[in-house]
């Protein structure tokens, strides 16, 4: 009766015979690519990518390096070399209505696919969720976002507002050192994202160079072309279950066309914003005629002249 | 004390196990949270058993999806209090439940020095009992030497 009835943790045993029998679902060592991606969901993520998002060339790619990089160190690893963890704090820029947000969604679900994050959830923050109102609120506010985050991806939206140069009493300068000193010791847990406009947080690197250097993606989110908004377009209108009516397809082209030249387009925002209203005009019309019998395809379609009651189209000449 | 020649205090889970590494205190708080626990921190300079309510170190830690929050948390708290009892409790808000799910010491101060057992004599040659923790007899904050 020397020996315990219970198994003590870190104690080996003697008398429990080790069975060497190798596991039939662990797959053989990967010496190629091909073997890992046959292994790994990369490239299923990577279709993905392609297939749901219109443009963004450049944000692509650098998923694509990342993916890559994910790959060849499997390939490190099983040769015996050192594989570390790459950075992956990214910023994104960009104007309104170009797929910052969307595309912070769906990066927290790729880098936890790709095995980067381990729990692959989104905690999207602004200025209000970090900072406090008084002395000793932004240190355990910040704190407990970040606990949040862990393991996961901390999106923080209009990053800039964080620090106010204007006043500098402002407590956003806490957090940020917060945030850095996390983003430095934890970069396994977490992934944060900043995102804002661009000339507004070229300032906010500028005036927070360890912030700047700590980010290692630095990533542009470029202008959609005519072209593209019209995909994307489409795209909307198939999601909700509509779809464009003889000619008012290429009356949504035009309509782009004109909008393009005003001030204040927000890209797929203002598409998904002149599509609303076009389903607006569309409810109305059908409104109007109290006794007819609607079908499907009456219910589905957006006619031309939906469309054409604009008012983009009544300010020209 | 025989069943525990150390006089290592037990109490909750564990407690007369070797101390858990990081690495096994890492998968049991991952269970809790997969069975939606809410975890929080506490520590105590305290060691009688019947002190159950420790001091809460932070909030209680809500909503969160991984360890590594709760182990910041942690390795925050024995930062500040390395020679104190620190121990995790697991809130299992569940309706019904509502009460602490798992609950165990992940810091301890270097010597336990253990309980006195004192008797006091009664009427009638009636014995009365009690325990107090050797190191108890300092002001709080000063017990284990910190």
């Amino acid at each position: 009766m020397s020996q315990p009835m219970y198994a003590i943790p870190g104690s080996v045993a003697a008398n429990v015979p080790v069975e060497a029998v190798a596991d039939p679902t662990v797959a053989p060592v990967a010496r190629t690519v091909a073997d890992v991606l046959a292994q790994s969901q990369v490239e299923a993520v990577m279709d993905e990518l392609d297939h749901d998002l219109v443009g963004l060339a450049p944000v692509k790619q650098r998923i694509r390096d990342i993916a890559a990089l994910l790959v060849i160190d499997k390939l490190r690893l099983n040769q015996g070399l050192a594989a570390q963890t790459p950075s992956l704090h990214m910023s994104f820029t960009g104007n309104p209505g170009t797929g910052k947000t969307t595309v912070a969604l769906r990066m927290a679900e790729i880098l936890h696919r790709l095995g980067y994050v381990r729990k692959g959830h989104l905690v999207a923050v602004t200025r209000d969720d970090l900072v406090g109102q008084y002395i000793g609120h932004t240190a355990p506010k910040t704190k407990e976002v970040l606990k949040k985050a862990m393991g996961g991806v901390l999106f923080i939206d209009e990053a800039y507002y964080l620090y106010r140069p204007e006043n500098e009493r402002d407590y956003g300068q806490e957090a940020i050192e917060i945030l850095l000193q996390v983003m430095e010791n934890q970069r396994d847990d977490l992934v944060v994202i900043l995102a804002g406009y661009k000339d507004r947080m070229d300032t906010f690197f500028k005036s927070n160079p360890g912030m700047s250097s700590r980010i290692a993606h630095h990533l542009d989110f470029p202008d959609y072309s005519h072209d593209e908004l019209l995909q994307i377009g489409d795209r909307m209108l198939g999601t909700m279950n509509y779809r464009f009516g003889t000619g008012a397809r290429d009356a949504f082209g035009e309509y782009l066309t004109r909008r393009l030249e005003q001030p204040h387009f927000a890209n797929a925002r203002s598409v998904r914003n002149a599509l609303d209203r076009m389903r607006l005009r569309q409810a109305s019309r059908l409104f109007e005629a109290r006794d007819r019998e609607l079908t499907r395809e009456d219910l589905t379609t957006i006619e031309t002249p939906d469309i054409r009651a604009s008012r983009v189209f009544g300010a020209s000449p | 004390m025989m069943t525990n020649p150390a006089g290592r205090i037990t109490q909750g889970q564990f407690s007369f196990l070797p101390d858990l590494t990081d690495a096994e205190i890492t998968l049991q708080i991952e269970y809790g949270l997969n069975r939606g626990y809410a975890w929080s921190v506490e520590y105590t300079d305290d060691p009688h058993p019947r002190n159950t309510y420790w001091e809460l170190f932070g909030m209680p830690m809500f909503d969160l999806k991984d360890a590594a929050g709760v182990l910041m948390e942690l390795q925050n708290c024995r930062k500040t209090f390395p020679n104190h009892y620190i121990r995790l409790i697991a809130f299992d808000s569940t309706r019904g439940v509502e009460s602490i799910g798992m609950s165990f010491i992940v810091n301890r101060p270097k010597v336990e020095p253990g309980f006195q057992l004192e008797r006091q004599e009664s009427v009638s040659r009636t014995l009365r009992y009690t325990t107090r923790g050797y190191a108890a007899n300092a002001p709080e904050g000063e017990r284990y030497g910190n």
